[in-house]
């Protein structure tokens, strides 16, 4: 009989007393399985979201604060770009580069944009961009994939798979937005849904794009011509007199409600793009993606030097939090599961230790028989092993398990897609641990059973 | 011959320090075969005289040549390997392990032999001993005839050269005690184990052809 079914049958001599032994070990490493797996999510969630862009131009100001609103749509940007930052300064920056004569040599692409407003039903944020950024990865070999059309027209919308599931939205649906103002209004254009992305276990699963263009087009996105004039000046543009009354004309004949007046539905804006002059438009973020690392980082040092716009490489600042926070709680909450499990191999040892003083006879029996004190030693290390090693595959089932159970569910609160087979290469040390653990703890109980003496524990 | 004893001295540390001779045997014989019966007063000796010859317990001097081998003179794991393959003991109280099954009882005294576990040899010696119905119950199900049965089959599984019965019938009934003693001395002699059985009791004794008393060979007051 080999020695680790003779084990496993001591072991089952004391069914309930090793059954909570193991289970205490199966819920320490249920709970390692839980947090390494968060920590993949959360590692997953904050390194894709951001990793399709090289660059983020926003307003100056806090680089975390402009990474959360543009990338994790948290928060308001702090004020808005003109559109000449898009147009003129990235194009000058980049030209500045050295030996860079054209800015296509280091920019693979630039999108802009706006965000401020919210939709009416169920408050996701909407942002204004072009239909370019469904098309560019949004992570690292990801694309985003879609039921319905482009939102090519200007009043037509794109929506993430958590707003279409929670609002019920579906192509040729429509809705209305809230203003990002402090009035807060209710705008009177409507937008209709030309397509529905795909879950990305992204921000933009809970987000609303709508055309850039319609966007502008809205009652009060495109800025008073005066205070246009001024804000380029700010962000040091050259504005002769004769742009001023450009700006000036263009802004008085241009008429919202016109648009208005003839309805959306049905209606073709391609066809009928109604232009806001560019010194009329804002841009909240313009996302980069340079071709290469190092045109990045002097693009960014360009930019960040003398022009008021400010740029980050969301990577960095995501890391740094990472690092500052999440990484921490990450550290403290995978040591105190580590303590779980300690205490589960304490549990372990006490109760083989403490089933030695009952198990003196037995021992002494098996070494009338013939075993060698080397046989029940290891025998003893045996339960120990199959204590821990057992609970730790149950644990690692019982974890898993969890995250299967738990995965709908966070999707559906959080929008955060978690694979339930997620497996983190970290769960691979735990074996060695766990045999590591179960040599220690069981190794005083083994030495017990080494020196029980025969004779005076039969005669016992 | 199956057992040779020659000036073997045993002797335990009282707490005081002091030497307490227990055995003192100048010799002592059991041919191949030959079925013995120790008989003596309680605190004698006995039990300390078959574990000196079993090698669970290691004599201060002399001789104990089993089929050839000087146990005294084998390393402690030695001793082991040479009790699981050569030396059959039954304990006066059975000793079967809880957690095994009579036939799991058997096989365990063959596993640490070092030898593969005989599966149909072992099925085979609980049926001899009558209990082929019985080969999958634990200890706590079986009566107390019938543990003792399973303990005999167990001593035998490894066809050992000597039998160490240390009183086996003193915690059974009358009915059981003479089937037990009859199976373990017509095991003995279907396989050609020698036997050497411990009891208080002289009807038991009666029954075998030698019996021979501790006190008649074994003298501890004499040990220097």
């Amino acid at each position: 009989m080999n020695l680790l079914v003779i084990a496993f049958k001591s072991l089952k001599q004391r069914a309930l007393s090793s059954s909570l032994t193991a289970l205490s070990v199966a819920l320490g490493i249920m709970l390692v399985v839980s947090v390494l797996v968060i920590k993949s999510v959360v590692d997953d969630t904050f390194n894709q979201r951001s990793v399709g862009v090289s660059l983020l131009i926003g307003p100056r100001g806090s680089d975390l604060g402009n990474v959360l609103s543009a990338v994790y749509r948290i928060g308001k940007p702090s004020e808005n770009l003109p559109w000449r930052v898009l147009t003129e300064d990235i194009d000058r920056a980049a030209k500045r580069l050295p030996g860079v004569k054209d800015s296509a040599d280091v920019i693979e692409w630039a999108i802009p944009m706006t965000m401020g407003d919210v939709t009416e039903e169920g408050t996701f944020p909407v942002v204004g961009t072009t239909p370019k950024y469904f098309k560019v990865e949004y992570a690292s070999g990801k694309k985003f994939s879609k039921k319905g059309e482009l939102p090519v027209n200007p009043f037509d919308a794109m929506i993430g798979s958590r707003v279409a599931r929670e609002n019920g939205w579906d192509v040729g649906s429509q809705f209305s937005l809230i203003h990002g103002g402090a009035d807060g209004h209710v705008h009177d254009e409507k937008f209709t849904i030309s397509g529905v992305l795909a879950p990305t276990g992204t921000a933009n699963d809970g987000t609303v794009f709508v055309n850039i263009e319609g966007f502008f087009l809205i009652s009060g996105h495109e800025k008073p011509p005066e205070e246009a004039i001024q804000r380029l000046k700010d962000f040091g543009f050259e504005v002769n007199a004769e742009q001023e009354a450009a700006i000036r004309e263009a802004a008085g004949g241009h008429d919202h409600h016109a648009h208005d007046d003839h309805g959306h539905a049905g209606h073709d804006h391609a066809h009928a793009p109604h232009g806001i002059p560019d010194d009329l438009k804002e841009v909240s973020f313009i996302l980069v993606r340079t071709k290469t690392s190092l045109a990045s980082i002097m693009l960014a040092a360009e930019i960040n030097d003398g022009m008021r716009a400010q740029a980050v490489n969301p990577i960095q600042v995501i890391s740094k939090l990472m690092k500052l926070f999440v990484g921490n709680t990450q550290k403290l909450l995978l040591f105190l599961t580590g303590l779980i499990v300690v205490v589960a191999g304490i549990g372990i040892f006490v109760s083989i230790y403490n089933s030695m003083s009952d198990r003196k006879r037995e021992i002494a029996i098996m070494r009338a028989l013939g075993a060698s004190r080397v046989t029940v030693f290891t025998i003893i290390l045996g339960e120990s092993l199959l204590l821990c090693l057992g609970g730790g595959i149950l644990g690692l089932l019982m974890g898993h398990g969890l995250v299967v159970v738990a995965a709908p569910l966070v999707e559906a609160q959080a929008g955060i897609i978690v694979n339930p087979w997620m497996f983190d290469v970290a769960e691979l040390i735990l074996f060695p641990v766990l045999i590591g653990m179960a040599t220690l703890v069981g190794f005083l109980p083994g030495l017990t059973a080494y020196r029980t003496d025969v004779a005076d524990s039969l005669n016992d | 011959m199956s057992l040779s004893i020659r000036n073997l001295q045993k002797s335990y540390v009282e707490p005081g320090g002091r030497r307490l001779p227990i055995l003192n045997v100048d010799s002592f014989d059991i041919a191949d075969a030959e079925q013995v019966v120790l008989i003596g007063s309680s605190g004698g000796g006995k039990t300390t005289l078959l574990n000196v010859i079993a090698g669970v317990t290691t004599a201060d001097s002399g001789q104990v040549v089993i089929d050839g081998t000087d146990v005294t003179k084998l390393p402690e794991p030695g001793r082991d390997r040479f009790r699981a393959l050569r030396i059959g003991y039954v304990f006066q109280t059975f000793n079967l392990l809880p957690a095994f099954t009579a036939l799991e009882n058997v096989l365990l005294g063959m596993s640490f032999s070092g030898r593969k576990a005989d599966r149909p040899h072992a099925r085979e010696l609980l049926k001899r001993v009558g209990l082929d119905h019985r080969l999958n119950h634990r200890p706590t199900k079986l009566s107390v005839g019938e543990q003792q049965r399973v303990a005999v089959a167990r001593a035998l599984a490894n066809r050992p050269s000597l039998l160490l019965a240390d009183e086996p019938t003193a915690n059974v009934d009358r009915a059981n005690q003479d089937n037990i003693l009859k199976l373990i001395r017509e095991a003995c002699t279907e396989n050609g184990v020698a036997l050497m059985m411990v009891t208080h009791s002289q009807e038991v004794a009666s029954q075998f052809g030698r019996v021979e008393k501790l006190s008649d060979f074994n003298r501890p007051e004499a040990a220097e």
